[in-house]
């Protein structure tokens, strides 16, 4: 099928395209990369009677480090550019460990940071990390800007804290605190294919190897990324051993994620991937303190 | 619904159309140029036939709208060569067997181009990873990966 006929706008500022998502907020799309609302269009799933094409605005896609050590992304920043860029190389390494199992290098070419965050797909790679990184994401709208954590950004299925009437305009990443490490890990049938299921960890240990903070982030195996807090729970305070990261990622399989069954894999592997990755993950994490 | 007035460079020519928002950049090659080395398997990304470069990138024709491509330089499969004068590339694939029905391979070809410039000692194993994002039922890969072994053993 081709997509139903649509109004365009291509606004070239900022204050444009927030002034027409306020106006037209009931039946209006933003097109970011486009590489997930335009499946959906041409399937005929989505119909929006406007399209407001950020590609052209200015200002929004930027990739800059500031002065306190965090990272600005801006909503507009091209996946294949974070994947390329030496100060993610540098500043966040899990995200640049991770690009490269995002959807395909042709996908990235368009593919937005903004885009894949607001689309909230529960196998999307970008959501996890930002939960794992305790990413901000700052909400704009006509007269109002507004920060929420990438935690608090995901309540549901598809469904975000975002209103119909703002943009995701930026992207805050924290510094990563000394002695830390990170480790992304995912399972899918063919390179590139959507997860069957996947992990990000962050750990920091003190310099007696006390484990001082854990981030442990579930992709696909829940309507959005699943941080299991109880796991990280067992890690904090202790010496870290592989016997500890066991018992944690057999705890957050069993206890903190909700995997559905589909014709690609059952719950019960998910599940089964969800506690192995977890592994994988805290230990591949560790190993580069 | 209105129709815009759109400028794109293809192939180095340069082509003014009146079109309307929702046409696919695919289908604008295909019918309002009429290109038709690409082509269009699934209209949602993931099969790769629709690839073409977009300023040099390749990118899925079928996930943008032709609007989007004003201003903007495109190369599709017509690009590479003739069949007198191939590219190197398709040079490899006529003489690897790499191609059967040839639907995929335009898409595979502009997927390629870019690639064996920026990598030119691969391993198998990186060009797999680097084929991942096209499908082709018909030849397996195998000899579609000899082909550009033997390209990239060429130029290395």
């Amino acid at each position: 099928m081709k997509p139903a006929p649509f109004a365009y706008q291509s606004p070239k500022t900022l204050v444009e395209a927030l002034q027409l998502i306020a106006e037209h907020s009931d039946d209006a799309k933003l097109l970011a990369g486009g590489q997930s609302l335009i499946p959906v269009m041409n399937f005929r799933l989505a119909q929006p009677g406007m399209l407001i094409d950020l590609n052209q605005t200015e200002g929004l896609d930027t990739l800059t480090l500031a002065a306190d050590g965090s990272l600005e992304i801006g909503c507009m920043v091209r996946q294949s550019t974070l994947e390329k860029s030496m100060l993610i190389k540098e500043h966040a390494p899990l995200i640049h460990e991770t690009m490269p199992w995002v959807a395909h290098s042709q996908i990235r070419n368009r593919g937005t940071i903004g885009g894949s965050l607001v689309h909230a797909d529960p196998a999307g790679e970008l959501p996890v990390l930002m939960v794992a990184l305790q990413a901000e994401f700052e909400l704009q709208k006509v007269g109002q800007s507004r920060r929420v954590s990438a935690e608090a950004f995901y309540i549901d299925l598809f469904e975000t804290e975002l209103q119909d009437d703002e943009i995701l305009t930026k992207i805050i990443i924290p510094p990563v605190p000394a002695r830390s490490g990170s480790s992304f890990h995912e399972v899918a049938r063919r390179h590139g294919d959507y997860a069957m299921a996947g992990v990000a960890a962050v750990v920091s240990l003190d310099a007696s190897g006390t484990c001082t903070a854990c981030r442990l982030v579930y992709l696909n195996v829940g309507p959005k990324p699943m941080l299991a807090t109880g796991a990280a729970d067992m890690l904090i305070g202790q010496p870290i051993t592989p016997e500890l990261i066991t018992q944690a990622a057999e705890h957050a399989a069993e206890h903190e994620i909700e995997p559905n069954g589909d014709i690609h894999a059952s719950a019960d592997y998910r599940r089964h991937l969800a506690k192995v990755l977890g592994q994988r993950a805290l230990n591949g994490a560790v190993q580069k303190i | 619904m209105e129709k815009l007035t759109i400028l794109t460079t293809i192939n180095g020519k340069d082509y003014a159309k009146e079109v309307e928002p929702r046409l696919l950049l695919s289908d604008y090659i295909r019918h309002e140029v009429g290109l038709t080395g690409t082509h269009v398997g699934c209209e949602h990304g993931v099969c790769g036939a629709c690839t073409i470069l977009l300023n040099g990138e390749p990118v899925r024709s079928c996930l943008m709208f032709a609007v989007q491509a004003h201003s903007q330089s495109v190369e599709t499969v017509e690009s590479l060569g003739t069949p007198d004068e191939m590219h190197p590339l398709q040079k490899a694939f006529h003489e690897a067997h790499a191609l059967q029905c040839g639907y995929c391979t335009p898409g595979i070809l502009m997927t390629l181009k870019p690639w064996i410039e920026e990598n030119k000692n691969p391993t198998e194993h990186e060009i797999r990873e680097a084929l991942s994002g096209n499908l082709c039922r018909c030849t397996g890969y195998q000899h579609i990966v000899d082909a550009v072994k033997a390209v990239t053993a060429q130029s290395g």
